[in-house]
């Protein structure tokens, strides 16, 4: 029987599909990534509470730090997931190009943050009485959120080789993510108070590319970061 | 089929293969033996592609290493002391995510032989984190041959085995061999070695000191070549 190397999509499809069953089966990742996420909006909520008015300009800056510890969470787990078990030798074996795998668990951190941001927003609607369904707001915590998974599944690959991983990826994540989060909190604040397009521009135009540049990084490097 | 040529792997100063000559040819089952600390991982993750060496050149299926790494592994299946699989899908799930990775056509009737091969088609559908040590080897080794691969690496594959499953993977082994194969295996089971290999290498501090045909030692012992071997 003769095996034919699958293409680039198709390998990163089965990843993606794979990560998907087994979370659907475990919900390991997903149910830390929200009762983590939960909490912190919950524990905001209370520190905040007599003062509406702080509560509305800390709005962005509340998401965002929820979204970013979660996003770790998430994304530590899912390159141990790969690692405790050798399965990612058996990634590797796969006559893939390397590439494939990482777009395949990115594609996968990004639905886990995706689910776990699309429960805690109407949450935090109620609680903060904000009204957070408006569509700039949507299309920035999608940018943050790709430009996020993007550097961190990069990151998390490069950590999970080392015996402090869990420490190892936000001190290497956070440094990095900064541009991506600084600007996903400045565009979200703007469309929350209802900023002038122009203002929101610049930091849109900054998540647009910083997405650009981390999408293309792993394309040359992901091979050499998984190599021993 | 698989050639190495003064083959050297460094781990920063500590230097782990030291001009390893070895050579394969289609279909014969060699058993690499020796002390724990010789290099023989390291020696079949740098066959697997999953390691690049220092110095020197490596030969898979007629395919150069590093250079031509994806063909290699192609036609490769590696079986180690871990199973590479995923405890939270089935059997039939895991393969099925192999074959896919692999590009296989007709992938359900691939899982299916597979299955009998091992010997699981009964619980293929039972998730791998309610198998035995013993039946997640055999998945293992169903994993690394549903792309039929003409190349086989095992690194300890009986490690952490039970006498019953230890018998039942060699029933596998056989199987796997029979199907005119080329098998690399490390293992410090000499017994199990001498069961099943056509040939006998001895790495003992990162180059190769011994090699014999079965033949060769039908009228001493491996025990007694393999000793002999570590102390020269």
């Amino acid at each position: 029987m003769k095996a034919p190397s699958p293409s680039f999509f198709k390998a990163m499809m089965a990843i993606v599909r794979k990560d998907l069953a087994a979370e659907f089966r475990s919900r390991e990742l997903l149910s830390a990534m929200l009762v983590f996420s939960l909490l912190v909006i919950i524990i905001f909520n209370f520190a905040l509470e007599l003062d509406v008015k702080v509560r509305e300009s800390v709005t962005a800056g509340v998401l965002w730090t929820t979204f970013a510890f979660a996003g770790t969470l998430g994304l530590n787990r899912s390159m141990a997931v790969e690692k405790d078990r050798g399965c990612m030798d058996g990634l590797l074996l796969a006559p893939v190009d390397r590439s494939a795998i990482y777009f395949g668990k990115a594609i996968s951190n990004l639905a886990f943050m995706l689910v776990v941001e699309a429960i805690v927003l109407p949450v935090y609607s109620m609680l903060y009485n904000t009204n957070l369904f408006q569509p700039g707001l949507l299309l920035v915590i999608l940018l943050g959120s790709i430009g996020y998974i993007a550097v961190g599944t990069l990151l998390a690959a490069m950590s999970v080789q080392t015996r402090t991983r869990d420490v190892m990826l936000p001190i290497l994540l956070f440094p990095i993510a900064i541009p991506v989060l600084l600007a996903a909190v400045k565009a979200s604040s703007g469309f929350l108070n209802g900023a002038e397009f122009s203002e929101i521009l610049a930091p849109l135009n900054l998540l647009v590319v910083y997405d650009l540049i981390f999408i293309a990084i792993p394309l040359m490097f992901f091979e050499y970061v998984v190599e021993e | 089929m698989i050639e190495t040529k003064k083959l050297v792997k460094r781990f920063g100063l500590k230097i782990v293969l030291r001009g390893v000559d070895f050579s394969v040819q289609p279909g014969e089952f060699v058993a690499l033996l020796g002390p724990n600390g010789a290099g023989k991982t390291t020696f079949l993750r740098i066959l697997a592609s999953l390691s690049r060496p220092s110095l020197g050149e490596v030969t898979v299926a007629n395919y150069k290493l590093p250079d031509q790494a994806a063909q290699v592994r192609a036609k490769l299946g590696v079986v180690s002391h871990l199973p590479l699989l995923y405890p939270d899908l089935t059997a039939e799930e895991n393969l099925r995510f192999y074959a896919r990775m692999y590009g296989i056509d007709e992938q359900e009737k691939r899982i299916t032989e597979v299955l009998n091969m091992v010997g699981l088609e009964h619980r293929r559908k039972d998730l791998v984190s309610t198998f035995s040590r013993g039946m997640q080897q055999r998945l293992a080794i169903g994993r690394a041959v549903v792309h039929d691969p003409e190349v086989m690496l095992f690194d300890e594959p009986y490690t952490g085995l039970d006498q019953d499953a230890s018998e039942m993977l060699d029933d596998v082994l056989r199987s796997v061999a029979a199907k005119g194969r080329t098998v690399v295996m490390t293992s410090h089971d000499l017994a199990r070695a001498e069961d099943l290999a056509t040939r006998f290498d001895i790495l003992s501090r990162g180059v190769i000191v011994a090699s014999a045909r079965h033949e060769d030692i039908k009228n001493t012992n491996l025990l007694a070549f393999y000793k002999k071997a570590i102390e020269s």
